[in-house]
């Protein structure tokens, strides 16, 4: 299992400075800061209103910050839409998955990227590839060891468990700089929750740093290794897991305490 | 004041403008006053028998120098919309309603409501049920159109056995029973007669003929005699003989008596139909409710407007006019 | 979940290949519908009886390809029968009172035809009305037009080009129409573009689920704009048929078509909801339609029974999609 490299050495993958964002009359990001370094899974943890939704819209492209800066492997980056920041190596897995329940799994994990035929038969025709799409399929939930027999059963037919295993499969497919997580664990039992945890780590070991947003404490610290707590708009704490206690996080995320100074690292 | 034009020509001019103005005011109120409303209400504003209705209408109403209020349901059947007509018609002023009701049991309340408050509402082409329900009818006798063009079928086979085929419009529609009824009785068959080999459902739809047609065909190639609810339906059924190659053995009469069914007996296509006149109908309506409006003579009862067959191969024993006459009468585009 | 897959071979169990209940259902039920008027009436297997059949089904079964297209995506067109006979005046008129040459003719309805899919297109995604109220409205104004421009009469006297669909050639004992034949093209080529190609598998995902398409970036806007406008042009073709099948533009046409299109639709196992089903099926339910129309004249039943068992057919024909489906 790899270590992550800590703060003073490596260069962050995505980072944001200052990131102010307004609603109306309600300030839902107040200058707030973010960072995640190469193979880290970087957990996201804050109370309803704290602006946890609204700094990861940010960052996906969902929505455009007034001010503020964000930076992709150190280069300022502006995304204007999801599809911009996804075409720029930044995958996010939804809550809600965005899966088609009725279409299969090779067609999910292929959802508006479909593999077309050579020649005239792709480019004229877009004629999708049915026989590639299957195979990278496979190699795709095989390489995460996602255990489902066959590409073509139709995503409805799986269980919440496998069905974020595509979702998850999916975005580590196509990323090429971080993959962010949106209460992955929230609808699914003990075991599947395990499942996914697992899942998780291998998207890590093969080298894409996971933003996760999580809310099950628990399972954020059975799995992060760094816990960005976010508290009324701002970055209130950014620890390494093994540093803090699980109540003490509680605590700075809900405002009982403040965190010290040494706990930001 | 003195209104010489030289010393007030603004006060002038006003004061004439006010004067005409007001002679025009009052000519138009006294006329107002003269003239009689009469509301003309039909079951649609599309199909060409209504079209023809509401000119002839209009006709009457210009000579008897009557005002002529017109309104039309959506679709037939739409009885919300004429309910509605004659509302506004009895707040405008209408002496006289004439009316084709669309659903002609659901309009009876209204109509007794408008003849309560005094207005005079005839029926038009369809009798309400109860038909007392209106002061009086003028229609088509569609039994007698059908007994018509049965009577002229049965002359024209001459004695051959006869398979007959009836093309209807849809279930329980009067207008369809009154002729269907009324062609077998021309005819001189009763209903589940041998004879009669097929019956389907048309709702006087070309389309829905030419099916019809075929499926009979197909169950029974010898169909001689092909009864026609409306001159649609029998083009469309004309089409299908045609396509099996039936067209010249087998016979098909119809009724409407519309231009475009005139012109195809003429052509060959239909032996006879039978005609009426929708003209004739809004015509007498007109009339009798400036009469109404005029003295307070009611009409009632049921007036025939007529009903003639038309063919170019006439039959003795069933009289008959040419198709010569035929679109001298009919109705729709000549 | 951690378990080592399965190799990655592409023979899949036996179990995964057989077709749903949804997508076999209305086969089973044309044929147990053939097989019973078979047993009836010894008229009903014949090449002319099943080409009339193909013949009396064409126009409806074309006009349920541009209502399968827009169901798929989760919409409803109330307005195709309504274009449909737009779009044969059109044609008719231009051909016959203006003189316009038959091919231009041909052109210009199918192309009236295609405007008011346009408009559909246009209401349903920029003014983000729903897909009934707005069919709903351009249904009245086709008819509406449709009526004032005819002057509520038909147009004869066609030249023989626009019926050319009309025209037969033999094939073993039967004569088949041109129509028929352009009628199973189409559907074969709608069968292909939905299933293997990446527009077809779009419409899917975004009838299947608006929120996922939009979120993995499909322009539902887009899409659905395309597909009601194809719609509309596959209307005006219709529109072509029904004037080579009846022999004059008639303004009173298509009537049914609204209801009698969704209808085949249904039987055919396509989900009101969007996202689920097949365009083979669509032709199977306007051909149960067209068997028990024919079939029931056949054996001397009166048209009321047609239309009682069409009811009793489309409301078998949603239970059955909603049992097969109620996973998840």
């Amino acid at each position: 299992m790899s270590t992550p490299t800590s703060a003073s050495t490596a260069m962050p993958v995505l980072q944001a400075r200052g990131l102010v964002k307004r609603y109306g009359n309600v300030t839902a990001l107040d200058g707030c800061d973010f960072e995640v370094l190469p193979g880290e899974i970087l957990a996201v943890i804050g109370d309803n209103g704290a602006g946890k939704s609204s700094l990861i819209k940010a960052l996906s492209g969902a929505t455009v910050p007034d001010e503020g800066e964000i930076l992709l492997d150190g280069k300022p980056v502006r995304f204007r839409s999801p599809l911009d920041a996804r075409a720029q190596g930044i995958e996010t897995v939804y809550q809600e998955l965005a899966v088609a329940p009725a279409m299969s799994i090779a067609e999910n994990l292929f959802l508006a990227r479909e593999l077309v035929k050579p020649g005239w038969r792709g480019s004229i025709f877009k004629m999708i590839d049915k026989r590639r799409m299957l195979e990278e399929a496979t190699a795709h939930m095989k390489g995460l060891q996602i255990g489902i027999r066959s590409m073509r059963q139709a995503v409805e037919t799986l269980s919440g468990g496998q069905r974020q295993g595509v979702a998850v499969a999916r975005s580590a497919a196509f990323a090429r700089h971080v993959v962010i997580l949106d209460e992955p664990t929230a609808a699914l039992g003990v075991k599947e929750g395990n499942m996914v945890l697992e899942l998780i780590r291998r998207v890590r070991e093969r080298g894409l740093p996971v933003i996760l947003i999580s809310h099950n404490m628990p399972h954020v610290f059975e799995v992060a290794d760094r816990i960005h707590i976010q508290r009324l708009g701002r970055r209130a704490a950014l620890v390494n897991t093994k540093d803090i206690h699980m109540s003490e996080a509680v605590a700075i995320m809900t405002g009982a305490k403040e965190a010290d100074v040494k706990a930001i690292a | 004041m003195n209104l010489n034009s030289r010393r007030h020509p603004v006060a002038r001019k006003i004061v004439s403008v006010c004067v005409a103005a007001s002679a025009v005011w009052c000519a138009s109120a006294s006329q107002a006053a003269d003239q009689p409303v009469v509301g003309l209400i039909t079951k649609t504003d599309t199909n060409p028998f209504f079209v023809k209705m509401k000119q002839g209408a209009e006709a009457a109403a210009a000579k008897d120098g009557a005002k002529l209020l017109t309104a039309a349901g959506k679709f037939d059947g739409d009885n919300a919309s004429q309910v509605t007509a004659i509302e506004n018609m009895m707040t405008a002023g209408a002496k006289a309603i004439l009316i084709t009701p669309s659903d002609t049991k659901a309009i009876v309340p209204s109509i007794r409501k408008a003849r309560a408050a005094g207005v005079m509402v005839i029926a038009l082409d369809t009798p309400t049920d109860p038909q007392d329900a209106t002061d009086a009818l003028f229609a088509t006798d569609n039994f007698k159109a059908g007994v018509l063009i049965g009577k002229y079928a049965k002359a024209a086979m001459n004695g051959k056995p006869a398979k007959i085929a009836t093309l209807d419009l849809a279930p329980g529609v009067s207008v369809g029973v009154l002729r269907h009824n009324g062609f077998l009785e021309g005819f001189g068959v009763k209903e589940g007669d041998p004879s009669i080999v097929c019956s389907q459902d048309t709702r006087g739809d070309q389309a829905k003929g030419q099916t019809a047609m075929e499926n009979c065909l197909q169950k029974s190639p010898d169909i001689n005699v092909v009864y026609t609810i409306n001159e649609p339906a029998a083009a469309g059924a004309y089409r299908a003989l045609k396509a099996a190659g039936k067209d010249k053995s087998v016979m098909i009469v119809s009724i409407d008596g519309g231009c475009e069914g005139v012109r195809n007996v003429k052509a060959g296509a239909i032996a006879a139909t039978s005609q009426q006149y929708p003209l004739k109908m809004a015509a007498l309506g007109v009339t009798a409710g400036v009469e109404y409006a005029k003295t307070g003579k009611k009409v009632s009862g049921y007036q025939d407007t007529g009903v003639t067959l038309i063919t170019d191969k006439p039959m003795s024993g069933v009289d008959s006019k040419d198709t010569k006459f035929g679109l001298d009468n009919c109705w729709g585009n000549k | 979940m951690s378990t080592p897959s399965a190799p990655a071979g592409h023979s899949r169990p036996f179990a995964e290949r057989l077709p749903s209940l949804a997508e076999i259902g209305p086969l089973i039920a044309l044929l147990l519908a053939c097989g019973f008027f078979i047993s009836q009436s010894n008229r009903f297997l014949s090449f002319q009886n099943l080409s009339l059949i193909l013949q009396q089904t064409m126009v409806v079964a074309v006009i349920a390809i541009g209502q399968t297209l827009i169901v798929l995506t989760g919409g409803i067109d109330l307005s195709c029968g309504m274009v449909m006979a737009f779009g044969s005046i059109i044609m008719t008129k231009f051909a016959v009172t203006l003189g316009v040459p038959p091919v231009l003719a041909i052109l210009c309805g199918i192309a009236a035809s295609t405007l008011f899919g346009a408009l559909n297109g246009v209401l349903i995604t920029r003014i983000k009305l729903p897909a009934f109220i707005v069919t709903l409205g351009t249904l009245n104004i086709a008819f509406a037009l449709t009526q004032i421009y005819s002057n509520a009469e038909s147009v004869s006297n066609l030249p023989d080009a626009i019926m050319f669909l009309g025209n037969t050639f033999k094939l073993g004992p039967a004569e088949v129409t041109y129509g028929t034949v352009l009628t199973l093209l189409m559907y074969l080529a709608t069968w292909f573009v939905l299933r293997d190609t990446v527009p077809g598998r779009h419409l899917y995902a975004l009838g299947n689920n608006p929120e996922a398409a939009r979120l993995m970036g499909l322009s539902s806007q887009k899409i659905l704009l395309t597909v009601y406008s194809l719609a509309g042009a596959i209307y005006g073709i219709a529109a072509l048929l029904s004037v080579s099948r009846t022999g004059v533009g008639d303004p009173q046409a298509g009537q049914t078509e609204n209801l009698d299109s969704i209808t085949a639709v249904v039987l055919g196992g396509t989900s009101l909801f969007g996202g689920r089903g097949s365009i083979a099926g669509t032709l199977l339910g306007a051909l149960i339609v067209g068997v028990f129309r024919n079939g029931l004249t056949l054996i001397g039943v009166s048209s009321v029974y047609q239309v009682l068992i069409t009811g009793m057919l489309v409301i078998l024909a949603v239970a059955a999609d909603k049992l097969s489906h109620r996973r998840g």
